[in-house]
């Protein structure tokens, strides 16, 4: 398959751009910050992603989606890079969506994917637990109960995990700490008795949770996938998640890059633009490489997930690790070229960097996934 | 999509019928690599087997039309074949700067007779090509060349001294930027002229290298006399050709890298370093050196590959390559650091058998010369700022 987008993915692409541009600008993020929203995103923008189609993006058409792939996905978390816009399309279209379509059961699947097709439920994926990503270290229990299991253990850095209306949580219900098998993925409704939610205020303004489960009771039916058997399913949803993060970060340097060689045109001193040092073009000449050298691992993650998730690992994991260095370079020198004023809080440039240190630890950072490459060659 | 999936099948079919095991395995040195010309000579009876049947088949240039002894296959098709043999390994059948550099110029300047009269040989590997660009007093500043061409009838008298020339002691042939117009501005009174190296007046010294090798040379022009007949494209217009070959250069020079590389690096490394009881590599800074090498690597390949697509879908902007050879080079350079690190002393070894005569030290000295060759990486980063960036100023 050609590593450039097809026509129609092109159109997608306009028509995201188009939408997300308008609608959620930064100054809309800037928005819900300074006014202490309480959803930390505009529900009304939502039901837009609806109808327009995104929120089921990746939803089988029997469930009301469009059927389509993590190319697609990823062109849109690629517009919400570019503007930062806070959206559950992460969270709910995509992580979870990818979670039950792949883990559920008939039943599970129509329940719950043609509502978040049409916009009616959201929902968050809680997998980490310490302060750095390690899904293998999860310790959260789940305990046998009955006909059920007792859920017990702290979850962190939940994404929408304060909005969700449904929960997808990675358990151990077997083994020990650092073992693959043992894992089970449980759908936990986040008002169930014994869980409390706490929002977490992050830096990037964009939302998280940290939940807390005191033995919450969940019977045989929230199972997702197989019990003790959860992480293939698991890592396969990570990997389509991390893919999705991966297209963002590629949006956000694109963006900070093409607002940052702006002002090296604009901005005088000594009688010139800044743009003609020759210190600062070949800096912006190399970050200009960097960026288009990690667009194509990402566009090649993507479709190598679209061909087999299981395949996918990687090209996933070079393109999580490239997009993570690539988005820290750009946002660094977006502020080093702004000079002074991109300390201010009325630049915008700043909140490019808040995001771009979120999401280079969301689902593992560069060097988790630089890691997970020497392991799998075997070094 | 059926045809092209057909297409795949029966390549790798004629590829697993027709290419020798012997040319499946990693290239171990220069003589591995075959360059044609007239007094080429096969290094074992695989390699002219292999050639033999790649050229019969046009496959030594699979995308040069079929007329000038290429394959005629179209992008998909000719991306098809480079997978697939990859897929096995199988080494190029024939390397030239005919194939890399002249030819793409050829095709888009050069006349239909130039192109009858030239392309073939390169396809079939009789003629063996160099590239007369560099001079003493003109290196990045390429356009300031100084060797010149006199009009005299219906020939040029050509005189000066070229510079950095690789393998012009071995080239039949050379193409060559010479100043025809000393009066107009430095890149307006170039032309791009061919000529037989056994002209009389050319005179080639290799230059010895920091490698012990000398794949450069000298060389010299004493009233060489070409007929004018021999400039591709317009007279005093060579510049562009000179450019157009250029991004074909660097789209050459940024792929060295990837080429018969063998034995992943981190089982190099294990090799000579040792690993721990989990099969770590027992050097965790090198360790984890080599993990983020591999990210960049797998990603420089993925981009090579959507330039290749982007120029197919009309999506690409000509001065891309130069950004290509900027990281393949760089990257080509962080190869060969974790290379000698990972070698230890076993990699400092100049003479010895054992060593293959110091095989990876003299390589590692060659790659510095990458991110020089074709155009600095200064050079390209100033071309990437201008052209594609458009930031002002020089």
């Amino acid at each position: 398959m050609a590593l450039v987008l097809t026509e129609e993915q092109s159109m997608l692409r306009d028509s995201a751009r188009g939408l997300i541009s308008d609608k959620a600008p930064v100054a809309h993020l800037r928005g819900l910050r300074d006014g202490k929203d309480a959803t930390g995103f505009s529900r009304e923008l939502w039901t837009t992603f609806a109808e327009m189609g995104f929120s089921g993006l990746l939803v089988p058409e029997q469930f009301g989606g469009s059927g389509l792939g993590c190319v697609e996905a990823g062109i849109v978390m690629e517009e919400i890079g570019r503007t930062l816009m806070p959206s559950p399309f992460l969270a709910t279209s995509v992580l979870a969506v990818s979670a039950l379509a792949r883990g559920g059961t008939v039943a599970q699947k129509a329940q719950h994917l043609p509502k978040i097709s049409d916009g009616s439920l959201l929902a968050a994926l809680a997998i980490d637990e310490g302060a750095k990503h390690r899904p293998l270290q999860t310790k959260l229990q789940a305990a046998r109960s009955g006909n059920g299991f007792k859920l017990s253990g702290d979850k962190a850095f939940v994404v929408d995990g304060h909005t969700a209306d449904l929960l997808i949580v990675a358990a151990r219900s077997a083994g020990s700490v650092g073992d693959k098998d043992g894992l089970t993925l449980f759908l936990v409704d986040p008002k169930a008795k014994g869980l409390a939610v706490e929002r977490t205020a992050m830096v990037d303004s964009h939302n998280a949770a940290r939940i807390v489960f005191d033995n919450v009771e969940v019977n045989a039916d929230s199972v997702l996938g197989e019990v003790d058997q959860g992480f293939a399913l698991l890592e396969g949803v990570l990997n389509i998640g991390r893919g999705a993060v991966a297209s963002e970060m590629v949006g956000l340097s694109e963006e900070v890059f093409g607002r940052t060689v702006t002002y090296l045109k604009e901005r005088k001193q000594f009688g010139k633009a800044i743009g003609e040092f020759q210190a600062l073009q070949h800096r912006a000449a190399q970050l200009y490489i960097d960026i288009e050298i990690t667009r194509a691992a990402v566009l090649k993650a993507l479709q190598a997930l679209d061909a087999g998730v299981d395949k996918a690992g990687t090209a996933v994991a070079v393109a999580k690790a490239r997009a993570g260095t690539t988005a820290t370079l750009a946002v660094q020198e977006g502020v080093q070229m702004h000079g002074g004023m991109g300390m201010t809080d009325q630049f915008d440039i700043g909140f490019f960097m808040k995001r771009a240190r979120v999401c280079q630890e969301l689902f593992g950072d560069s060097n988790f996934h630089a890691d997970q490459l020497a392991r799998g060659k075997g070094y | 999509m059926a045809d092209l999936e057909t297409f795949r099948s029966e390549t790798r079919a004629w590829l697993g019928q027709n290419c020798p095991a012997e040319m499946r395995k990693p290239m171990t040195s220069d003589g591995d690599t075959f360059w044609g010309g007239r007094n080429a000579k096969f290094s074992s009876e695989a390699q002219r087997v292999w050639f033999e049947r790649m050229r019969d088949k046009g496959w030594t240039v699979p995308h040069w039309p079929k007329e000038y002894g290429g394959g005629g296959l179209d992008g998909e098709e000719a991306k098809i074949v480079r997978q697939e043999m990859a897929a096995i390994g199988a080494r190029a059948p024939l390397t030239s700067f005919g194939i890399s550099m002249l030819g793409p110029a050829l095709l888009k300047y050069g006349t239909e007779e130039q192109k009858k009269e030239h392309l073939p040989k390169i396809t079939a590997g009789l003629i063996r090509w160099c590239q007369g660009y560099s001079e003493p007093n003109a290196g990045s500043d390429l356009a300031s060349l100084q060797t010149r061409a006199e009009s005299d009838g219906n020939d040029y008298i050509i005189n000066g001294q070229k510079i950095w020339t690789s393998y012009a002691n071995y080239a039949d042939w050379i193409f060559c930027l010479v100043r025809t117009d000393p009066a107009a501005k430095k890149h307006d009174g170039i032309s791009f002229i061919l000529f037989d190296m056994t002209s009389k007046g050319v005179t080639t010294k290799p230059i010895l290298l920091i490698s012990g090798y000398s794949p450069f040379c000298e060389t010299f022009f004493d009233n060489v006399r070409v007929p004018k007949s021999h400039v591709v494209g317009t007279v005093n217009r060579g510049w562009d050709v000179a450019k157009y070959l250029l991004q074909h250069e660097r789209a050459m020079i940024s792929g060295m890298g990837e080429r018969g590389v063998g034995r992943p690096l981190g089982q190099i490394a294990a090799d000579s370093i040792g690993a721990d009881a989990q099969g770590k590599l027992d050097d965790a800074q090198l360790r984890s050196q080599i993990a983020s090498f591999e990210v960049d690597e797998a990603a420089l390949a993925a981009a090579a590959e959507r330039a290749v697509d982007l120029a197919k879908a009309g999506q690409s902007h000509p001065a891309f390559s130069s950004a290509m050879k900027y990281y393949g080079t760089e990257l080509n350079k962080r190869r060969y650091e974790i290379l000698m690190s990972a070698g230890g002393i076993d990699a400092l070894e100049w003479e010895s058998e054992r060593s293959k005569g110091g095989a990876r030290p003299r390589a590692w000295l060659r790659t510095k010369a990458n991110s020089i060759e074709g155009g600095t990486s200064e050079v390209m980063l100033g071309i990437v700022a201008k052209r594609i960036l458009d930031l002002p100023g020089a």
